[in-house]
């Protein structure tokens, strides 16, 4: 439990003293989120209506900007080899990683989310629904791209391999969690989209870290 | 003041030991069929020309890779029966040097006391950097220090990681030859703890206990 927090909060520290790269997925979010209302005009309607889809597709987009960072680093320096070396369970030092990735790059997408849904005319109702439905989608798209991360370490070109890899397993998060705010805008019943997003984020905490852990060991070989 | 090696738990039978190991890189077959034990007091300094199988060796015995055939045992028993147990004993450096370019000595030393989970306290932290003279730079990022004094680091964190097995990948390099001294110095200091350490290097070593391994 320790080295799972020293772990969260190295990172978070990394992160703070080089911030460039964060901030590039972030932006990128905000930026690629901004060009629709700008280049569709005025017409609120289908705003409203391509809104979900436009915003998780650039949540997914930008999470997958910051996870070539997640193992990388550590596997160039050895860091990595050290890691799997202590005496401490090393899916709980992956899972750490996870968490970390998902304070930097998942959870300013949540906060993000009611700024950047105004600019496409959502309602309170919807952009109530479309932050809890990031809230409990974001931490699968970190544990999913985790698994992505290992299996692409040190290989080169790596970056664009993960994501034909990690976009396919992508899609029901999307699927539900677009779909959710959608239905809420529609007025449709919700609880179907959360239970779903809520099932697929129990599964992923279960057996993603055990996965990506044995993956990096693996690429350590 | 200075740091000293602090003691470990030491255990009554404490050996490693290769049996029959075989290694393979790719399709070509490094060696095969070693057996070399290491006892408590003892350092095996492993020799021989590059790409021997030397790096691989070591990697082998921490248990990073696996020997095609054979096994590696800690205490008689097999190393992948019990790796927490094992790697709680164990202390690995490699070529890289597995530091954290943007933290400073300091807390790349007590990041890995938490992740080893040794209990390290500040006082311990700041002597152990002090006797390998890191004065006054505990708190520079890392990448602001030399090859030299980044190996430095290094051994400050030897000495702070109480590990029973220390197994160094080219532990000489970079380094100065009052700091050659020190290591081979803080090395003996190790083994006269009942300590036992499995090293690389191209350079004739003076450490009492030594056995050489030529591959």
């Amino acid at each position: 439990m320790n080295a799972f927090i020293t772990i969260v909060h190295r990172d978070l520290l990394l992160v703070m003293r080089r911030k460039s790269e964060v901030l590039t997925a972030l932006f990128f979010f905000v930026i690629v989120t901004s060009l629709f209302p700008l280049g569709i005009g005025a017409d609120t309607a289908l705003l409203r209506k391509i809104a979900p889809g436009v915003i998780w597709v650039a949540a997914l987009l930008s999470t997958l900007l910051g996870l070539q960072r997640m193992f990388a680093a550590d596997y160039a320096d050895g860091t990595l080899e050290q890691l799997v070396l202590s005496p401490n369970s090393f899916t709980a030092l992956v899972f750490g990683k996870v968490v970390a990735h998902w304070l930097v790059c998942g959870l300013p997408l949540v906060l993000l989310a009611p700024v950047i849904g105004i600019q496409f005319d959502l309602d309170a109702q919807s952009l109530k629904v479309l932050m809890a439905a990031l809230l409990l989608g974001t931490p699968v798209l970190s544990l999913l791209g985790s698994i992505g991360a290992a299996l692409t370490l040190g290989v080169r070109g790596g970056s664009v391999l993960m994501s034909l890899l990690i976009l396919p397993l992508y899609i029901p998060v999307l699927i539900f969690g677009a779909g959710a705010v959608y239905a809420s805008s529609v007025g449709l019943d919700i609880t179907g989209h959360f239970s779903l997003l809520g099932a697929l984020f129990i599964l992923a905490l279960a057996f993603v870290p055990w996965v990506s852990a044995n993956a990096v060991k693996i690429a350590i070989e | 003041m200075t740091a000293t090696n602090s003691s470990f738990p030491t255990s009554a039978v404490a050996t490693l030991e290769a049996r029959a190991i075989t290694c393979v890189r790719g399709e070509r077959e490094l060696f095969s069929g070693l057996n070399l034990q290491v006892l408590p007091g003892q350092c095996l300094h492993i020799r021989g020309e590059n790409g021997v199988g030397k790096t691989s060796l070591l990697r082998l015995l921490t248990g990073l890779a696996s020997p095609e055939a054979g096994e590696v045992l800690w205490n008689g028993h097999s190393i992948k029966k019990d790796v927490s147990e094992y790697h709680s004993q164990l202390l690995f450096l490699g070529h890289r040097d597995a530091l954290k370019e943007d933290l400073s000595a300091l807390e790349n030393l007590r990041m890995y006391a938490a992740i080893d989970g040794v209990a390290l306290s500040e006082q311990d932290a700041f002597n152990s950097l002090w006797r390998f003279g890191l004065k006054g730079r505990e708190d520079l990022p890392v990448n602001c220090l030399s090859a030299g004094q980044k190996k430095r680091v290094l051994m400050a964190r030897m000495l702070t990681r109480r590990a029973q097995v220390w197994i160094l990948d080219e532990p000489f390099n970079a380094l100065d030859s009052h700091a050659v001294v020190e290591l081979q110095g803080l090395i003996a200091e190790h083994l006269e703890n009942g300590g036992l350490a499995v090293l690389t290097s191209h350079q004739p070593l003076a450490i009492p206990g030594l056995r050489v391994l030529d591959l």
